[in-house]
């Protein structure tokens, strides 16, 4: 079966600054993978490179199916009605119908014809879900699109990504700098440093994952990002 | 606007505002009121001589004398005629280049050194190059108006293009916009906002080219209105010229306002 991602020897540069220094990675069909890293150690610039946003790279990384993407910021057209928003680029007759639909799965229906300005954060967030799902793609890029939402609304969040990968079942690619976060949604989690990938860790516990499941993977994942701790259980 | 200061978010928000409303409105109206009061009194008692200011009361009578002989409407129409005309001219002038170099990197090469260039000229010393270019009829007026409404929307236009936020223009893209949907839904709703702006500037200057184009050699219009009555001393009449280009400028800005809440209507506010 191909690869929804493959990746290697990916190297970057931003002048005689490296910014992604040989990456090897491949994603399976309807994987969920989790990079995880301090700010500046390259995975959002791995994931800009995926979405072909940036295409001046050394290596190769491949895509062969459809992408769709969801930012740190929801990026929505403030001068488009939410369900607008949704459909717009599909090119279907039917986008209105689509747009409800997937509105629907995030739970915003009612949210339809709104101005995105007049939306909180989470719900602008669940917009931009909805609108990169929408577009069934093969792969979902997720740039740490829970960071800038306070800590209630980010756990409501983590619940409803599980939720729509479970059912649409794209290769997910989330970038993040928070360990729990990754530990709860991913099948395995790529560490980042310094343009590489250091260290790989498989998450095998069932879902929904508990944070007590999953403690001790915690300490050795934060060991590997550089920080130690000693957590009782 | 959410200022507070500790202490001030207890109190009953809609409470203050609304008091002050009441009462601001009658408040700012004294001192006009007082003013045209005073203007009146200088004429009745002589201090102000007619010659110098007419009074109000016969500033109002010649107004309502002009609209019943149909003076004003007439030179009303010719002026208005003159400002529409030079209006579109010089906004598709002002559009065209300012889509042209806002959406093409040649176009803003070529396009927006000269006019950078240009827009410095006080656009009204360019009189004396109208008059010889097109003569002293209604060209040199539509020709100045048309000037002066270009260079703001283009600058505005622009620049409302170059502000377009890069990172919805990157969603466009990877979410599948076609490049032509990526103009038409992300770049120039951005630039709306902004052109709104040059457009209540380039209609202020439209009214401006207007009084000051009417100076060369009118047969009609207000402007001529306003220099036949200085002839024969006539400032009550001057006076109404004066007051209907004042109500013509405030009614367009009115317009743009409007405008502006329809078209901005997806702001927060």
């Amino acid at each position: 079966m191909a690869k929804a991602v493959s990746v290697r020897g990916l190297h970057k540069a931003f002048g005689a600054r490296t910014v992604l220094d040989g990456i090897d990675l491949e994603v399976e069909p309807g994987e969920f993978v989790a990079l995880l890293g301090r700010s500046g150690c390259g995975k959002s610039t791995l994931l800009r490179i995926l979405a072909g946003l940036d295409r001046d790279v050394e290596g190769t990384a491949q895509v062969p199916g459809t992408v769709s993407i969801a930012f740190q910021q929801p990026r929505l057209l403030p001068w488009r009605k939410v369900w607008k928003n949704i459909s717009l680029g599909l090119h279907r007759p039917d986008g209105r119908a689509v747009a409800l639909k997937a509105l629907e799965e995030v739970r915003l229906t009612d949210h339809a014809d709104a101005w995105p300005l007049t939306l909180s954060g989470g719900e602008a967030q669940r917009v931009s879900l909805a609108r990169a799902l929408v577009r069934e793609p093969d792969v979902l890029l997720l740039d740490e699109p829970f960071g800038a939402l306070d800590a209630l609304t980010r756990l409501a969040m983590h619940h409803l990504v599980e939720d729509l990968w479970a059912r649409h079942k794209p290769a997910v690619l989330l970038v993040t700098h928070d360990v729990d976060e990754a530990l709860l949604l991913a099948d395995r989690i790529l560490v980042l440093d310094e343009g590489r990938i250091v260290a790989t860790h498989h998450v095998d516990q069932p879902r929904p994952r508990r944070r007590a499941s999953v403690v001790e993977q915690r300490v050795r994942v934060l060991a590997d990002l550089g920080v130690e701790v000693e957590e009782a259980a | 606007m959410t200022l507070s200061i500790a202490g001030v978010a207890a109190r009953p928000k809609s409470a203050p505002p609304v008091q002050a409303r009441k009462f601001k409105l009658p408040l700012r109206w004294i001192s006009p009121v007082a003013l045209v009061l005073l203007w009146q009194l200088a004429s009745s008692t002589g201090v102000l001589s007619p010659d110098k200011l007419a009074s109000p009361v016969t500033v109002a009578q010649s107004a309502g004398e002009l609209i019943a002989d149909g003076q004003l409407g007439e030179a009303f129409a010719v002026s208005i005629t003159r400002v529409l005309f030079g209006f579109l001219i010089g906004g598709v002038i002002g559009v065209v280049l300012g889509l042209a170099s806002g959406l093409s990197r040649w176009g803003e090469t070529l396009l927006d050194p000269p006019v950078q260039m240009l827009r410095t000229l006080p656009h009204l010393g360019l009189i004396p190059l109208f008059i010889l270019w097109f003569g002293i009829g209604e060209e040199p007026k539509l020709a100045l108006v048309a000037a002066g409404v270009a260079f703001p929307l283009y600058l505005n236009l622009h620049a409302g293009i170059r502000q377009t936020d890069p990172g919805l223009v990157e969603a466009a893209r990877v979410l599948g916009y076609s490049r032509v949907e990526r103009v038409v839904h992300v770049v120039l709703p951005s630039a709306v906002p902004q052109t709104l702006v040059g457009l209540r500037i380039a209609l202020g200057t439209a009214w401006l080219s207007l009084i000051v184009g009417e100076q060369i050699n009118a047969d009609a219009g207000l402007g001529f209105l306003i220099n036949n009555a200085r002839e024969f001393l006539r400032t009550d009449v001057v006076v109404v010229g004066l007051v209907v280009y004042a109500l013509l400028g405030l009614t367009t800005d009115a317009l743009v306002r409007l405008l502006e809440r329809r078209v901005l209507r997806w702001q927060k506010r």
